[in-house]
């Protein structure tokens, strides 16, 4: 008898919340479009908001929507790209690659260091403390902020304490843009070659105290190139609008300031930059 | 450490009240090493043959340059003026010729707009470019204008406009002025000869204070190692004023105007909150005496007294130097230009490490400390915390150091700001002082406290749009 009472009160008791769960599932359905999963699945699962979404899944809603073509996720390859534009009909969109790009070039064995930080490891913490032992108040810290901060391993420190990019690994994400205290990484598509590696909004003699290789504003580049650059605070200022695809502004440089990324050999110098053999650190306020 | 309610001396005089229990609770007892130079009267510093003028010596907006490159200028004169209401104008600490308007470096480690003048050595001569102000006559607008014309800032360290913090806001009431003696800061000993030495010039200060704040009473806080200044002030109070001078027990950071509120009237500002918010006003007392002296002629500010001293100082001293002076001129004449390892800036424990020694004096440089090579103090290894909670014990506001230490490794800045209050933080640094695993906690608030206000100006910014 009691095992019929148990059995009754229990299988009431299932039957009564399969009743609610059923009605629940009626009455508070919310429709969502079975392709979002599909094209979640498809995207690189990076959630790193290179593409202004706060991750993969907001980004799928949004391209399930038609408000974004999936050529704006860079992370994602060629063809991850081209099936999620044949799978939703659209066109994939030609975004360009954009890379992360550091505006300075003093390293270790170029760059006088007034003073020796000791502290916290990092470059946002060395910068707080008068601006960081560097002599240089525009330059690179050395401190590897950026390294530590870049998910997709694209920047590593070298041996003159500067991080370099990995195009191939960049994914234009910008978390380094937004942790370097000295905000010398900008993002710039891949096919932008000429690059001024420097920051110094000091001109002459002064930037040559600090640092080898840092723009002393010469204007030499916007003379030879003048529909391509122009000098703004002590810095030229390349109009990538226009024919940037020559290798005219760095010939003249003579600190090598300006450079040409080649995408094998990495940044050349024009023929008339100094040539920096030194390997070695440069003791403290040594030029 | 000082506990609330243990008995301190007693006084010989008997307007000084020495009630040991003011003070507030917490803090730290940092070694003072005041005793070098809190004897020695305040001396005349050289003029350098190059002042460099920084245009960002205040908080708020640079001052615009209104004097042109190859200029000759006369001590006094206007070089610069005020860049709207959170800005104060700059004065010519010196005659001479503006060699160049260029970027100068600071102490923040950028480079600001500033102006380079060749001192002429033998002018003697002088401007003065306001109008005088009389206390008796004046109303509180005359007088909070002539002290932005004076280019008064706070002279205590942080260089905040002092006529932007005298502006009582519309339905609040001042009624406690409390003149800010207590010079907490390890080796400074500014305020202390300022108090012995320009007893007048505060007095004459405070009658413009309380014309431009309304305060009923005025109270002179001073901890117990400056008893001299104390008896000195107190002998001179003028009858007609309603002042007192307090003695305080000597704690670290008492010189924190929200810690001496707390000390001299027993109230807490709230979080967030500001001074006027417990009906009081803090003014420290060298740019009281600076008021004091400067208004009555309607003169700018050309110069201050600092304290430069620490074990690599030859000459050390208290020393009236004229603002704009570079530091690597200032560190040959004291003799310290030698094997010199670290110089701070204000004083170990909230002044900054200088990474650059052509910076210049600038108003709100309240100290040079130098350290020899021989007697550098020694970098520690940074160790994990042990959670032992010295760091709350010492935290003056009764944060939790540890926790917030932890957060900001982990990056968790929300929960730092919302649940931890890190923005009531003030930067003391009593939490790494008392750290025995060493960690540097308040770099790490720093730190955090900058991306914090970055993110909210971000958000601000976007639902602007």
């Amino acid at each position: 008898m009691t095992i019929i009472t148990a059995l009754l009160a229990l299988g009431g008791l299932t039957l009564l919340l399969a009743l609610m769960l059923i009605v629940a599932n009626t009455k508070l359905y919310v429709y969502e479009d079975p392709r979002v999963d599909e094209v979640e699945s498809m995207l690189p699962h990076a959630n790193c908001g290179a593409c202004g979404y706060p991750g993969c899944r907001p980004f799928a809603e949004a391209l399930v929507k038609g408000d974004m073509l999936p050529g704006k996720c860079t992370v994602s390859s060629e063809d991850g790209r081209k099936a999620i534009a044949s799978y939703l009909g659209v066109d994939a969109g030609a975004e360009e690659k954009r890379v992360a790009r550091l505006a300075c070039a003093g390293g270790i064995n170029v760059a006088v260091n007034r003073a020796k930080y000791e502290g916290l490891s990092s470059c946002r913490g060395a910068a707080l403390i008068s601006g960081g032992g560097k002599g240089c108040s525009w330059g690179c810290l050395g401190h590897g902020d950026c390294e530590t901060v870049c998910d997709f391993d694209a920047i590593s420190m070298n041996e003159f304490g500067l991080p370099v990019v990995d195009e191939a690994k960049c994914t234009a994400c910008g978390d380094c843009v937004e942790v370097c205290p000295k905000d010398l990484f900008s993002l710039h598509p891949i096919s932008q070659r000429l690059w001024v590696a420097c920051k110094s909004q000091e001109a002459g003699d002064g930037v040559l105290e600090d640092c080898e290789v840092g723009c002393t504003a010469c204007g030499k580049c916007a003379m030879d190139a003048p529909d391509l650059i122009t000098m703004k605070y002590n810095l030229p200022v390349i109009n990538y609008s226009g024919r940037h695809q020559t290798q005219l502004p760095i010939q003249r440089c003579p600190t090598g300031a300006i450079v040409w990324l080649d995408e094998k050999a990495g940044p050349i110098k024009g023929p008339e930059a100094k040539k920096i053999i030194r390997k070695g650190k440069l003791r403290m306020g040594e030029s | 450490m000082l506990k609330n309610g243990s008995k301190g001396e007693k006084n010989s005089t008997d307007t000084v009240l020495n009630l040991q229990s003011h003070t507030f609770r917490h803090g730290v007892h940092p070694p003072e090493n005041k005793e070098e130079t809190n004897k020695l009267p305040i001396r005349q510093f050289p003029f350098s043959p190059l002042i460099i003028l920084p245009m960002q010596q205040h908080i708020g907006a640079p001052s615009r340059i209104i004097v042109k490159e190859g200029q000759e200028v006369v001590r006094g004169q206007l070089l610069a003026e005020a860049n709207g209401y959170m800005s104060v104008p700059v004065h010519a600490p010196v005659s001479g010729k503006i060699r160049k308007i260029a970027k100068v470096p600071v102490i923040s480690g950028q480079m600001t707009e500033g102006i380079y003048i060749e001192t002429f050595h033998f002018s003697g001569q002088e401007v003065i470019e306001g109008a005088p102000i009389a206390f008796d006559k004046a109303n509180p607008e005359q007088i909070l204008k002539g002290i932005q014309d004076a280019g008064i800032v706070g002279l205590g360290g942080a260089a905040f406009p002092t006529h932007v913090k005298l502006k009582i806001p519309e339905g609040k009431v001042c009624d406690h002025l409390i003149i800010n003696g207590i010079e907490c800061e390890p080796y400074l000993t500014t305020d202390h000869r300022v108090m012995l030495e320009q007893a007048n010039d505060i007095y004459t200060g405070i009658r413009y204070l309380i014309k431009a704040t309304g305060a009923k009473e005025v109270i002179i806080g001073i901890e117990g190692n400056k008893q001299d200044a104390a008896d000195h002030l107190s002998k001179l109070i003028p009858a007609d004023l309603p002042v007192r001078v307090q003695v305080v027990p000597v704690k670290y950071p008492q010189g924190a105007e929200k810690m001496l509120i707390t000390s001299l009237l027993g109230k807490e500002v709230p979080s967030g909150g500001l001074p006027i918010d417990v009906k009081a006003v803090v003014v420290n007392v060298a740019t009281t005496a600076e008021i004091g002296r400067l208004l009555p002629h309607g003169q700018g500010i050309q110069e201050r007294v600092i304290t430069i001293t620490g074990p690599g100082v030859k000459k050390k001293g208290n020393y009236l130097i004229p603002v704009g002076t570079p530091l690597r001129y200032v560190l040959e004449q004291v003799g310290a230009a030698e094997n010199i390892s670290e110089v701070y800036m204000g004083g170990p424990m909230m002044g900054v490490a200088v990474s650059n020694l052509d910076i210049s004096i600038v108003k709100g440089t309240s100290g040079i400390v130098v350290f020899g090579e021989d007697n550098i103090p020694k970098t520690e290894k940074i160790f994990p915390c042990i959670k032992c909670g010295a760091c709350v014990d010492a935290c003056p506001i009764s944060l939790n150091p540890s926790k917030l230490g932890i957060l900001a490794k982990s990056e968790g800045y929300d929960t730092m700001a919302e649940e931890f209050h890190l923005m009531d933080c003030f930067e003391c640094g009593s939490c790494s002082f008392v750290c025995p695993s060493n960690i540097p906690l308040v770099q790490y608030f720093r730190l955090s406290k900058g991306i914090i206000r970055k993110r909210n100006a971000e958000k601000t910014a976007k639902a602007n749009v």
